[in-house]
């Protein structure tokens, strides 16, 4: 597993250890601490996995079972923005496979990977319970519904407008 | 359901259903919008969110009520329209007909609606524990704790025939009394709020509607059997009903609802939210609470079952979302009102997620035992396509395929039993004819495949050699002996399996096989997809005659087949072409068709 190079950079045990004594007056609190690592950093990176076990005396080698065993859990850092395209019963039905295929088009990331320019991860899901506006998908905790083709056009667009937006900023 | 209200009202209210449905359709921007305006006119008009109600397919919703008690609801409404709104209703005192939902059309909705569930869902503000105390919130809390023994509130329970809806059915008032006859001075309640059938919506909608009487029903049933402890289980994929939640614990705790000695009796009650990490299998109980002790979420085998043995080896009593919510208003009207709605065995009301290929999507309450013809027609509105109707998917991964020709059938639980199926948590996904039930099985078989923990071999392994079956018969690789198989593996892995995941996985395929052979038969040896979706059996087209050659398909095209000139017809390359579609839905003017009559023709 690699790490990106910025995100270690980031990484601080302090954050780690306040999580984990946050949530470790509670039995079986284990999981809240792993989301919340997650919150923080995006994903569960391994060096957390690993300090979390030290700070919890739960071996990481269980700790690891936990973080593979639920969807949830990512290994590996997230882009700049996430997709979750959904794939629930309504949506698959109003054709939820093209719409993964012209999020694949328009990011240029599968379901499951993440774009090269680092700006999109996409994920698949089952049921983002808005399924009376099928087909769905939620970008960065947001649900859009209703969606066509040229509909995920725009949106990518406009995020992509954004990103743009916030890097000249920082140039200038 | 809605009921009159606000018939006194001084000034103008103005709600906006801010359910999940209604801001993923961009209400908070309609709310904004309205925000400023009626600020900006110096109106005397009360602006409220509130939770989901009902008419998903509507959504963004503001239901507008004028000071004399009129009330219309406006649908599709955009931060664009509210100008014209404001202006023509509230100054100018004349709704805007054209954006208005016809009476007619909500009162067929509603007829044959019962809302006990969802009493205040899409009427109270969610985040507002005056609003639900106002609507006689944390009264059946009240009553009980000055009134009732717990055995009392178990009996009244047992008498309602509610029974759990979560799926198994199982009566709540026994369960119950199994958990309070079980000795221990530690015992838990649980909310399963993990709703993880893909398209269902129920819990959902319940909690970001009405949090507070998912909470009051926990306080209930903690009451009765003797728990100080609630945990509530929640899906993560579910942030805003997460978030209600959270708003409606803190508030009860400020009122005192929970807590200790609550209202002030000699009852101690703490309720801790956990969020689900995405497993679907976590929805079954015993799993679910390994998750909360956090584990591995594994199901074990029963005995010894939750109410002997669960949370940390302490008697629990696990209650779904949509159980919990309907018993305030139990205690409140008592079990003799709440038995006559539904049937002899299945009393009371259900909650559907009705969403698919149907005119009027959303949330219905109904008595159980109405049929599906009444849900998708009456209520639903048939079709949004104006297609054929041609089956109805019940229970999700776990239930079946019910055919038009069987619409008459009630549901009610052992009703939809018979069919194949099961009534399960209350999703139903319409079909129209342009689904295929092979790909439908397929869809329902992979996701429970995906979702298997891996304990069971057959419910691991069967499924996936089923899963294989169906891709081939998709492919138009089926043999003769296919469907054969496809059966005889369904009943090994439901007797071979440990929990209901498994248990239950086979009848998406086994209700399908029953119903539609003909069109399993059709894949088989025919190689011929009748509705027109299996990709591998399926050509696109283009008409020329339709075609201006705009080149709008060529631009989705992801593979680049479809070539020609501005102004003249483009020509799909059938070599080059993935059969994905996306060409016909970009489409505006229909120029594109397909087919499927063998992979030779
Ligand atoms: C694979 C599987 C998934 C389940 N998912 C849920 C769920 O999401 N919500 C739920 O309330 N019950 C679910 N159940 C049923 C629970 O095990 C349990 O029966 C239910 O929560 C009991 O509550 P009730 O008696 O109020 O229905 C599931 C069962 C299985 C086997
Ligand atoms: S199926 Fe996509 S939101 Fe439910």
């Amino acid at each position: 597993m690699v790490i990106e190079a910025g995100a270690r950079e980031k990484l601080s045990f302090a954050v780690i250890d306040a999580i984990a004594h946050k949530h470790n007056v509670e039995l079986g609190a284990i999981i809240p601490v792993l989301q919340e690592i997650q919150e923080a950093y995006g994903y569960v990176p391994p060096v957390a996995i690993q300090r979390v076990a030290e700070n919890t005396g739960v071996p990481a080698s269980e700790l690891f079972g936990i973080v593979t065993f639920y969807a949830q859990f990512r290994l590996q850092p997230l882009g700049k923005n996430l997709i979750k395209v959904c794939h629930g019963t309504a949506c698959h039905l109003s054709g939820a496979e093209r719409i993964s295929q012209t999020i694949e088009q328009v990011v240029g990331a599968k379901e499951g990977e993440t774009s090269q320019d680092g700006l999109f991860t996409v994920e698949r899901v089952a049921c983002l319970g808005c399924c009376s506006l099928a087909p769905c998908i939620m970008v960065n905790g947001k649900v859009h519904g209703r969606l066509t083709p040229e509909a995920i056009g725009k949106l990518v667009s406009q995020v992509k407008e954004k990103e743009k937006v916030v890097l000249s900023g920082e140039v200038g | 359901m809605f009921p009159e209200r606000d018939k006194k009202n001084r000034d103008w209210v103005i709600r906006v259903g801010l359910a999940s449905c209604g801001v993923a359709a961009g209400g908070r921007e309609v709310y904004d919008a309205l925000s400023t305006k009626l600020r900006q006119k110096g109106l005397n008009a009360e602006l409220k969110q509130t939770g989901c109600m009902g008419m998903c397919y509507n959504e963004v919703l503001v239901e507008v009520s004028s000071p004399g008690g009129g009330r219309v609801f406006y649908r599709h409404v955009t931060p664009e329209s509210v100008d014209r709104m404001v202006e023509e209703h509230l100054i100018g005192g004349q709704p805007v007909t054209e954006w208005v939902i016809p009476d007619e059309e909500i009162d067929n909705l509603l007829a044959k609606q019962k809302r006990i569930v969802l009493r205040n869902c899409g009427i109270i503000d969610p985040e507002s524990i005056d609003d639900y105390l106002a609507a006689d919130g944390y009264k059946a809390l009240e009553k009980i704790l000055r009134s009732m023994s717990p055995q009392e509130v178990i009996d009244e329970v047992t008498n309602s025939g509610l029974r759990g809806r979560g799926g198994a059915g199982f009566p709540t008032g026994v369960k119950w009394s199994f958990a309070r006859n079980s000795p221990s001075s530690q015992k838990y309640i649980i909310c399963n709020a993990d709703e993880g059938d893909p398209g269902a919506f129920m819990d959902r909608s319940v909690l970001e509607s009405d949090p507070h009487s998912v909470l009051e029903g926990m306080l209930i049933a903690g009451y009765a059997i003797g728990a100080s402890e609630g945990y509530i289980y929640a899906r993560a994929e579910y942030p805003l009903a997460i978030r209600r939640l959270e708003i409606a614990l803190a508030q009860a705790e400020e009122r005192g609802f929970i807590g200790k000695s609550i209202l002030g009796c000699n009852f101690d009650f703490d309720v801790r939210i956990r969020q689900g990490a995405g497993a679907f299998v976590c929805g079954e109980e015993t799993a679910l609470m390994m998750s909360i002790e956090g584990r591995r979420g594994m199901p074990r085998s029963r005995p010894p079952f939750p109410a002997q043995s669960g949370l940390w080896g302490k008697p629990t009593n696990i209650n779904n979302v949509e159980t919990l919510a309907n018993l305030p208003w139990i205690i409140l009207h008592g079990a003799d009102v709440y038995n006559k709605y539904g049937t002899d065995k299945s009393k009371g009301t259900k909650v559907f997620a009705l969403a698919g290929k149907v005119a009027h999507g959303g949330l219905v309450e109904v008595p159980m035992g109405i049929t599906l013809k009444e849900i998708v027609f009456d209520i639903g509105g048939g079709t949004s396509s104006g297609l054929e109707f041609k089956a109805i998917q019940i229970g999700g991964p776990s239930g079946g395929v019910i055919p038009a020709s069987l619409a008459d059938t009630p549901l009610d639980y052992d009703s939809v039993t018979k069919t194949g199926a099961i009534m399960g948590s209350g999703g139903l996904i319409v079909m129209d004819e342009t689904a295929c039930v092979v790909d439908a099985a397929k869809f329902f078989l992979n996701f429970t495949q995906n979702e298997s923990c891996g304990k069971c071999t057959f419910c691991r392994i069967g499924t996936l050699r089923m899963l294989e079956i169906l891709q081939r018969i998709s492919d138009g690789e089926g043999k003769e002996g296919d469907l054969e198989l496809l059966e005889e593996l369904a009943e090994s892995i439901k007797r071979a399996s440990l929990c209901g995941l498994g248990q239950t996985a086979p009848n998406p395929v086994l209700t399908t096989i029953r119903y539609f052979r003909d069109e399993y038969e059709a894949h088989i040896y025919e190689k011929r997809c009748p509705a027109k979706k299996c990709r591998a059996l399926i050509s696109y087209e283009i008409m020329p005659e339709k075609c201006p050659g705009c080149g709008l398909c060529a631009k989705y095209c992801p593979t680049g087949a479809i070539t020609g000139e501005r102004k003249k017809p483009y020509i799909i390359d059938k070599e080059k072409c993935i059969h994905c579609g996306l060409c016909m839905s970009v489409c505006r003017l229909g120029a594109i068709s397909v087919q499927s009559g063998g992979r030779d023709e």
